[in-house]
Formats: C-alpha cells, sequence, structure tokens
C-alpha cells in the first residue's frame, strides 16, 4: 500500500472525530466521505442525515448529489425536508453537523455565498442551503477545507453561517443553540477554538507537517496551542476502505445512465 | 367532473402566464425538466421563478431569458461546482437582470409551509449569525408574545402556479409520489394552481395510507410524461444522470455554446419525447 496523501489525511482525521451511535447532519462532498468513512470503519452505527430528508443511511457508494437515489435506498426512512429542518435540526436533535465551506475566518464563521461584494459579486457561489441552521443548531460542528491563505481568511467576504461570530464568548450570547465549530479540519491538520477568546488555533498536526507550513497557508497569524499534537498516519484499515469506496464510487458515477424510454 | 388530465403544452398554456411567481419543486429527486422546457419553448418571460435548489432547469430558464427574479436558498450544480447561466445572470446581467431573493434551506421550507396553510409569514428559530437578513429585507424578526423570544419570519410562499413531477396520477387527479419528496407537498398545497407531470396515469390508485398523495380538489392538470425529470432522477423508474450532471458543466460554461446546445437539443424539440431521442442521437 502506498503511502497516504494529504487529502486522504485529512478525510481519515475528520472520520475519527466521530463516534458510534452519535447523530450526524453531512454536508456534501468532503464531509460525506468523512462520515462514511467513519460508518464503514469504527462507528457502523454512527447515524447520518443527509438534508435531503435521507436518515440513517449508508450508502454503499458516495452520493454526487445531497439526494441521488443511493441515499434514499439505504436509509432508514425519508422524511420530507421540513421535518428535517424543524424536528430534528431546530428542536436539538442532531449530534454533530458537518460542513464545508469556501472560506473560515478565525473566529469560524463560514463563507459560502459569495467573493467580492454581494451586490457586485465576484464570484458567486451557491448560498447557505442548510448550513446557517445547522450552524447554528447542531450541538457542535465539524468543518472541513482545504487550507490556502485565500481560503483561511482574516475577514470573510460574506458570512453565510455563523461560528464564534466576533469572538471572546459573542455567540454565546445569542440565541444559537450549538456549541459552534470545535474542529477545522485542513490538509495539514486541526484547528480548535480557544476557550476565552474562541480564536483557532493550531491544535494538531499531520505527521511530517510543520508549524510555519501551517502559518503559511493560514491568511491571519495563527495562534499555536500551548502543546501540539501529531494526528497517527491513517491506518491500513482506513486508508484501504478509503480507497476501496472512492474506487467504488468512480465506478459507480462513470457507468453509463440508461435514458428512459 | 371535467377531467383534469390534460396535455403539457396545454397546461403550461393555459396556467403559465408571463409575469407568473412559478415554483418548480422537487429536491434532486422528481425534478419537473419537461415542464421547464416547454416553459421556455413557450417564451415565457419575466417569470419569478421559486426553488430551493435551482438547479440545472433553472439554468436553463434563466440563461434563455424567462425570469426577472429568484427565490432560493442553494444555487449550484450538486457536487460538480457553479450553475453557469445563473452566476453569468447575477454577474454579469446576462441576458438579462435578476432580482434575488436569497434564504436558507430552513426559511423557505418554512415559507412554504406557512403558505400552504394559510398562514401569512413563518416563523423558526433561523437566520441566526448570517448576514442574509441585511441584504434581504424580507428576511425579519419577531418577538415570540409567550416567552418574548426574538425569531426569524420570512413572508409565507404562495406561487400563482408549482409544478412538480410525480410516479403516478390515476384519471381523477389524484397524485402519488414516493422517494426524497423535499418541500413538494408543502410547495402544491401553497400553490394557486398546481401542474403535475407523472410517469404513469392509472385508473385506480392503491390505497396509500401515510402515503405522499395530492388530493384531485388541489390538483389543476396532470399530464403523463414519462421521463419528464429526467436528468434528474424518478425511483423506481430511472436513475439520476450523474454524467449528464458533470458534463452540463462544459456546456452551460460559455453562452454561445449553452445557446447552441438547448436550440438542438429543447427549441428543436416539440416535446419530451423528442428532447430525450435528441440525445439518444448524441450519446
Amino acid at each position: 500500500m502506498s503511502a497516504w496523501t494529504r487529502d486522504e489525511m485529512m478525510t481519515v482525521a475528520a472520520a475519527r472525530l466521530l463516534w458510534d451511535g452519535c447523530v450526524c447532519f453531512v454536508g456534501i462532498g468532503l464531509p460525506s466521505a468523512a462520515c462514511n468513512l467513519a460508518r464503514l470503519t469504527h462507528s457502523p452505527d454512527v447515524v447520518l442525515i443527509y438534508e435531503s430528508g435521507t436518515v440513517g443511511t449508508r450508502p454503499d457508494v458516495l452520493p454526487l448529489s445531497i439526494g441521488d437515489g443511493e441515499l434514499a435506498d439505504t436509509a432508514a426512512c425519508v422524511i420530507p425536508l421540513p421535518e428535517v429542518f424543524s424536528y430534528l435540526l431546530q428542536a436539538g436533535r442532531v449530534d454533530v453537523g458537518f460542513l464545508g465551506a469556501a472560506q473560515v475566518d478565525r473566529y469560524g464563521n463560514l463563507n459560502s455565498t459569495v467573493i467580492g461584494p454581494y451586490d457586485a459579486p465576484k464570484t458567486r457561489l451557491p448560498g447557505a442551503g442548510g448550513a446557517t441552521e445547522i450552524a447554528a443548531h447542531a450541538k457542535q460542528t465539524f468543518v472541513m477545507l482545504k487550507a490556502t491563505p485565500r481560503s483561511l481568511v482574516a475577514k470573510l467576504d460574506f458570512r453565510t453561517s455563523g461560528g464564534f461570530l466576533e469572538g471572546n464568548g459573542a455567540r454565546a450570547r445569542t440565541s444559537m443553540r450549538g456549541t459552534g465549530p470545535q474542529s477545522v479540519i485542513t490538509d495539514f491538520g486541526v484547528l480548535k477554538p480557544h476557550a476565552e477568546s474562541d480564536e483557532l488555533h493550531l491544535s494538531a498536526l499531520f505527521d511530517g507537517m510543520t508549524v510555519d507550513e501551517a502559518c503559511a497557508a493560514t491568511g491571519w497569524p495563527l495562534k499555536v496551542a500551548a502543546t501540539v499534537g501529531t494526528i497517527a498516519p491513517p491506518t491500513k484499515v482506513e486508508l484501504e476502505t478509503l480507497r476501496a469506496l472512492h474506487a467504488r464510487t468512480r465506478e459507480a458515477h462513470r457507468r453509463p445512465v440508461r435514458l428512459p424510454a | 367532473m371535467t377531467s383534469k388530465i390534460t396535455t403539457l403544452t396545454e397546461a403550461i398554456a393555459a396556467y403559465v402566464r408571463d409575469g407568473a411567481c412559478i415554483a418548480l419543486e422537487g429536491f434532486t429527486h422528481l425534478i419537473p425538466f419537461a415542464a421547464g422546457h416547454e416553459i421556455i419553448r413557450q417564451g415565457r418571460r419575466n417569470l419569478h421563478l421559486v426553488r430551493m435548489t435551482p438547479d440545472l432547469i433553472y439554468d436553463q430558464m434563466i440563461g434563455m431569458g424567462c425570469a426577472s427574479k429568484l427565490t432560493f436558498s442553494w444555487g449550484g450544480n450538486p457536487g460538480v461546482g457553479s450553475l453557469h447561466r445563473l452566476r453569468d445572470a447575477v454577474e454579469n446581467q446576462w441576458p438579462a437582470p435578476l432580482v434575488i431573493d436569497e434564504h436558507t434551506h430552513a426559511g423557505v421550507a418554512a415559507a412554504y409551509s406557512a403558505g400552504a396553510a394559510g398562514l401569512p409569514f413563518a416563523t423558526l428559530r433561523g437566520y441566526l449569525g448570517t448576514d442574509l437578513p441585511s441584504f434581504n429585507p424580507r428576511i425579519r424578526s419577531v418577538d415570540c408574545p409567550f416567552t418574548g423570544e426574538r425569531l426569524a419570519a420570512v413572508p409565507a410562499l404562495n406561487p400563482d402556479v408549482t409544478i412538480l413531477h410525480a410516479q403516478r396520477a390515476d384519471r381523477h387527479g389524484n397524485v402519488t409520489m414516493h422517494g426524497i419528496i423535499g418541500a413538494q407537498r408543502e410547495a402544491a398545497f401553497a400553490a394557486r394552481a398546481l401542474i403535475v407531470t407523472v410517469e404513469d396515469i392509472v385508473e385506480e390508485l392503491p390505497p396509500a395510507m401515510n402515503g405522499v398523495v395530492l388530493p384531485h380538489w388541489i390538483v389543476s392538470a396532470v399530464a403523463q410524461c414519462p421521463g419528464g425529470a429526467y436528468p434528474s432522477y424518478v425511483h423506481d423508474h430511472y436513475a439520476r444522470d450523474n454524467g449528464f450532471y458533470q458534463r452540463w458543466d462544459a456546456i452551460a460554461r460559455e453562452r454561445d455554446v449553452f445557446l447552441a446546445w438547448m436550440d438542438r437539443h429543447v427549441l428543436a424539440s416539440r416535446d419530451h419525447a423528442t428532447f430525450l431521442a435528441s440525445l439518444r442521437e448524441v450519446a
């Protein structure tokens, strides 16, 4: 088995944060791979919810969209979308919200709406979808994104989803019920909020990565926790399971779909 | 009782007027592509389009100049990237300026639910920690009269016409659907008129205790349209064509490539069966 890539390590590190029985609201893309890796390895009874209303889903291949038939076919139940957001999320019945974003700032706020001014955008991004309320109501959130100074930014162009807002306890003074982003998983390591300031600090590095590399990939002067841990490389089982999942997914998405007659 | 069973061409001509507020719903699954194409063919203009996820169908309608306003909560090509025609309209006002009324999924779901229930607005513990309310004056707040908690408020959505695709209808116009159903039931009950395209029309539907049934008296028109959700999908009929969603990225990226594709496959086709046949020719 060849050595791991940083993308693989990122998915493995994110998957390790989930636990068996945890109720997890899954964002598409990077979070979807991490959540299913957790389910296929250490947490077979994790409850995965996709915003399409598929609850307790166990897809054999990763979906391209948030509502592929595979998610419905393998779900414990399929519920109407308004119920997902009101009965499950708003009512506090989700342990973890797993999100991606285009930009994250030092207080874990997310932008997936626009680069440049809202009224005259340089790049129009998809927008909020479910993220704003996931970020507010899941008991905690994990955020995944590849780190560059343009993705980990000092100031967001637009705040789509609230993390710790302006920091220093600002979030706790709102009616956002969840505790906010407790881990930001990047492709160099993991950032965690400081207990008082709420500012994201470098908490752990992938094996072989350095503090300097982490700082260079971050668009604000990154503070470093008192002790920075090293994240253990992927195990053989983690790596084989993840690669097999991606291989099955690639094959399934390549298979031509017969046009309806 | 006059029959609600009609053709898609007649249903669009009868119910969708220039300037109307219309919602083509279906969350990834059961997206009414055939109906959207027919609206493009009939040359409707100045529409206010409502949809949680505009998806490829609104990318096509916006690019073909049907829309002047969009209410939405997530405007991407799922798992692929941008909706280039939506972006071109927002970033460059091509082919026409597009007013956007942007929300979150929770907000649109609540607004449809309020519309379905005949209430003037929806309230939710939502839009917290986001800049959206600063840019959208339709996102407001209301104080709970019992606890004093400040809650978000959005106006009810009541489209002039909601258009859905479903598995089956009976000859009276009752409609059933299953699989991922998104907010279609709410969008259906919220609408002033409801058009449904279906894979099959049967003499009688089996009893469907707890099933999703749109009763005939809220349904304005039903048209049989096999394959009507393609390249989206219909559970137990055909799968989502993920490859098409991936290929759309290159088709929609440039204006001339997009227009040529729409011309060849949508405008040159008289109906959805012809559209599907035109795709088979290039496959």
